[in-house]
């Protein structure tokens, strides 16, 4: 059994745009924006980079194929930099190829970098694509809210919930989000929402509402890492290291196996049961401190709650609604305000996350900034409920 | 000797039906004469059914208690979606028949399904199955909007134990226009009706009855039902009083339910004969356009299906004329950017996926006996995962339940929202799929489903368009 990279490789330095409806920024702009302040912030030169990843997922609609754009932007001195697409687990997988490299010992500092200009494709939501030429033959013709609001339905009939008391815990997810959001400067969507506003708005795909779905943004963000060592040698104290980082993509088991019954996501279950093994979280509910899940619908935080573990089975429902999950409650999720305020530059959101965890470690969150947070988790999920990559990644402190 | 004749039949009528006063409403402002047409209701198919579909679900129904696949196959239709691509390959293909099948696509006239039950009854010692469908083009305001309908219809013919008896048939042929379209015309261009039916409709069809009465040795007054595609109630009757036939034979051929089919209608009003007629029954169906096609059958009386009832029930009636424009393309929505997505087919994977798509043919685990769509190389049974123990298994015939669903009103689709879920079949299997014929708030998780060969995607651009199978309310199971 492998040990895994807890504790191999630190965090030394990370950046993020504002993220939003940026009309006037190029994705150089964006990339340009989010690297200053990571190397600004790891104190490093950067020539002192040795490789990159770049997490892109709508290349043609955004800023190409391959990684050449990042080397461009910040013209890097022709280090390795490779373009990674994992649909949106994206930014998670540039993060993932820069920490196994410097754990892997093939490099002492690389960057990942996670970029996407949304607001260029000129959709609400997320724009039409192929799903290759056999699955266009028989797949639906799906958008992500109607994927995901299948949970919804599922999930209420498998607990005999009422479809509106559902739709309430689901109200409940989106007002907290904005709670946190808006708090944030760099979240795009800023305003609070009340219950009634969000259980009134028009159905986007049955059983969700529009404020049951995330934003649509543009943005980047990124991170530097680096082995322990080196982030000691460069005066920090108190480093953030990368505790576990886990991916599990779908074998094809929930699209046509009946084993899974629709109300959760599996690959999320087996990212987490690797993610907690590798951080050494024998109780998650003890020792995380904050999640920030993929909250690309309402639906979607309620069963990740249970599948994290953080909630029973059947019960995400109540706790939600308990609290449990708001900014005082005793985990709380999205603190930054989530997709659903940040929206969702798929290649930028993982790293978003992580940023928002690495500050929240540091004790930089200013007034999100919560109390003594050991561990955070960070969790993405590429994909529709029934074939999906789910990603986790866990961090902490290391004195 | 062998008897010949129809082994079994199957029609389909589409869900959707569009309230006839309801056209008036909409267009009377136009031609006030339509006021005399606003009863009834006339069946139309939904933006992702055409003759190919409605075809392929007559067939079905005709085919369930087949005991050999049939040695030809033969569609007829004056709207079959393809020009040039045999349309009846598409049926074939839907139905999972074998390939060693003689196929032809026959159109032209409204006799087009008579006259390849005729073509059937000539080759006796060979079973064919007789599929023939309609979806008609009209044009707002017109008589024909108000009275033609879409639907299909199909009959297996071979020696066996008929349901009805072939006995003999009698054809002619005079190029009277009564109506014609071309592809400059897009719809019907029809002639006065009066002289259509006194000059045209009841001469020629008299004649033929006649010539085929005296062929027979039938009298007129013997023949106990009457199938036949009239330009109206009132023709048919008339048609009735110059034969000598029984008025009563000639009485409810589907036009105040369906509408006119065109050359599945024969064969509707065929099957609606079979339904109800006893033994010994002598059957007279009869086609009209450019002459007339005239065959006599006898009903064995047996195996009676009430084929005609199963097919009209469960409709829904429509009553927004925007709707029915839109079902049919008539009207021109401003559908959004999702509708611009290139829906170019891959003609290298469809032909080598071809059981798969239009077969809905999946695999079985040989080792854990596990259906899965699509058929892979390795068993999806995460308990198995065995490498090529697949055998074909075909989806299509199998029942399910929604394990999941969505109505989505982001997603495109020209009949707005989209349905699509996951559907779990009762022998085994899960596929993410679209649905069909569900009204808004009828899907559930747990209904039953069964399945319907539909239009999958149009491709505007190319003026192709392909097939999949949809998600229905089962028949018989309880709606809503």
């Amino acid at each position: 059994m492998a040990e895994g990279i807890r504790d191999k490789v630190a965090i030394i330095g990370m950046g993020c745009t504002r993220f939003g409806e940026r009309w006037d920024a190029s994705p150089e702009d964006l990339v340009t924006e989010a690297f200053e302040e990571a190397v600004a912030d790891a104190g490093i030169n950067r020539s002192e980079l040795e490789a990159g990843w770049f997490g892109v997922f709508y290349d043609e609609q955004n800023v190409g194929k391959s990684a050449y754009p990042l080397s461009q932007y910040l013209r890097l001195p022709n280090i390795p930099v490779t373009r990674v697409e994992n649909l949106c687990a994206t930014g998670t997988e540039a993060l993932r190829g820069a920490v196994y490299a410097v754990a892997a010992g093939a490099c002492d500092i690389a960057m990942a970098m996670g970029c996407e200009k949304l607001k260029d494709t000129g959709f609400a939501g997320l724009p039409e694509r192929t799903k290759g030429t056999f699955e266009d033959l028989y797949q639906p013709n799906f958008t992500p809210p109607g994927a995901f609001a299948q949970l919804a339905a599922a999930y209420a009939a498998k607990h005999r919930l009422a479809i509106t008391d559902l739709k309430r815990a689901m109200a409940h997810v989106s007002w907290k989000s904005h709670e946190n959001g808006a708090l944030n400067p760099k979240a795009h969507l800023r305003k609070r929402l009340t219950i009634e506003q969000i259980l009134e708005a028009p159905t986007v795909a049955y059983p969700l509402g529009v404020f049951d779905c995330c934003g649509v943004s543009d943005g980047a963000a990124c991170a530097i890492v680096a082995r322990p060592e080196i982030a000691r040698a460069l005066g920090r104290d108190r480093l953030v290291t990368v505790k576990a980082m886990q991916l599990a993509p779908s074998n094809g088991v929930e699209m046509g196996h009946q084993s899974w019954d629709g109300t959760y996501t599996l690959t999320t279950r087996k990212a987490a049961a690797r993610a907690y093994k590798e951080a050494g979280v024998s109780d998650p509910r003890a020792d995380i401190s904050l999640t920030e899940v993929h909250d690309c619908f309402s639906i979607t935080e309620l069963v990740l709650m249970e599948d994290l573990g953080l909630s029973d089975e059947g019960a995400a429902a109540r706790d939600i609604l308990d609290g449990r999950y708001d900014a005082a409650g005793a985990i709380p999720c999205q603190i930054d305000g989530g997709l659903k305020c940040f929206g969702h530059p798929i290649g930028a959101s993982g790293l978003r996350m992580t940023y928002e965890i690495y500050n929240q470690l540091l004790g930089r969150a200013g007034e999100r900034q919560l109390a003594n947070p050991k561990f955070g988790l960070a969790h993405n999920l590429g994909g529709i409920p029934n074939r999906n990559v789910a990603a986790i990644s866990i961090f902490g402190v290391k004195s | 000797m062998a008897k010949f004749g129809v082994l079994d039949y199957g029609v389909y009528v589409p869900r959707r039906r569009m309230a006839r006063r309801a056209i008036f409403d909409a267009v009377g402002w136009a031609q006030g004469g339509l006021r005399a047409y606003a009863k009834g209701e006339r069946a139309f198919a939904a933006w992702d059914e055409d003759a190919i579909t409605m075809g392929v679900e007559a067939a079905r129904s005709a085919l369930k208690s087949a005991a050999s696949a049939p040695h030809t196959l033969a569609f007829a239709s004056t709207t079959a979606p393809f020009l040039d691509r045999q349309n009846a390959g598409v049926i074939a293909a839907a139905l999972d028949l074998r390939s060693a099948l003689r196929s032809m696509d026959i159109g032209g006239s409204q006799r087009a399904g008579l006259s390849a039950i005729l073509s059937a009854c000539e080759a006796p010692a060979r079973s064919t199955l007789v599929v023939a469908a309609e979806k008609r083009p009209v044009k707002s305001a017109s008589v024909l909007e108000m009275m033609s309908g879409d639907a299909g219809a199909a009959m297996l013919f071979g020696e066996g134990e008929p349901v009805a008896e072939f006995i003999t048939a009698h054809s002619t042929t005079v190029d009277f226009v009564d109506h014609f379209r071309t592809e400059a015309s897009g719809a019907d261009y029809s002639y006065e009706e009066r002289w259509v039916r006194d000059a045209g409709f009841l001469p020629i069809v008299a004649d033929t009855i006649r010539a085929l009465l005296q062929r027979a040795r039938v009298e007129a007054g013997d023949v106990a039902r009457l199938a036949a595609a009239a330009p109206s109630v009132a023709a048919l009757r008339a048609l009735a009083e110059a034969t000598g036939i029984r008025a009563d034979a000639a009485a409810n051929q589907f036009l105040d339910t369906i509408g006119h089919a065109g050359a599945a209608h024969p064969m509707l009003a065929f099957a609606g004969a079979l339904d109800v007629a006893a033994k010994g029954d002598l059957i007279l169906i009869l086609a009209f356009g450019q002459g007339c096609d005239a065959a006599l059958f006898r009903a064995a009386g047996a195996g009676r299906k009430n084929e005609m009832a199963r097919a009209i029930a469960g409709g829904a009636r429509e009553e927004n004329y925007a709707k029915f424009l839109a079902a049919s393309g008539r009207l021109d929505i401003d559908w959004g950017m999702r509708a611009e997505r290139d829906n170019r087919t891959a003609q290298t994977v469809a032909f080598n996926k071809s059981r798969d798509i239009y077969g809905f043919v999946g695999g079985v685990c040989s080792a854990c006996d596990t259906p899965q769509f699509p058929r892979s190389r390795r068993c999806v049974n995460p308990s198995c995962a065995a490498l090529d123990t697949q055998k074909d298994y075909r989806f299509a015939d199998q029942r399910g339940v929604i394990k999941t669903f969505t109505e989505d009103h982001l997603a495109f689709t020209r009949e707005p929202p989209l349905l699509y879920g996951n559907i779990s079949f009762a022998g085994g299997g899960n596929v993410f799929m679209e649905m069909a014929d569900f009204a808004p708030g009828e899907a559930a998780v747990g209904a039953a489903v069964e399945m319907r060969f539909r239009i999958k995607d149009v491709d505007t651009a190319r003026g192709f368009h392909r097939y999949f199978w949809k998600a229905a309310p089962a028949e018989g199971a309880a709606h809503g």
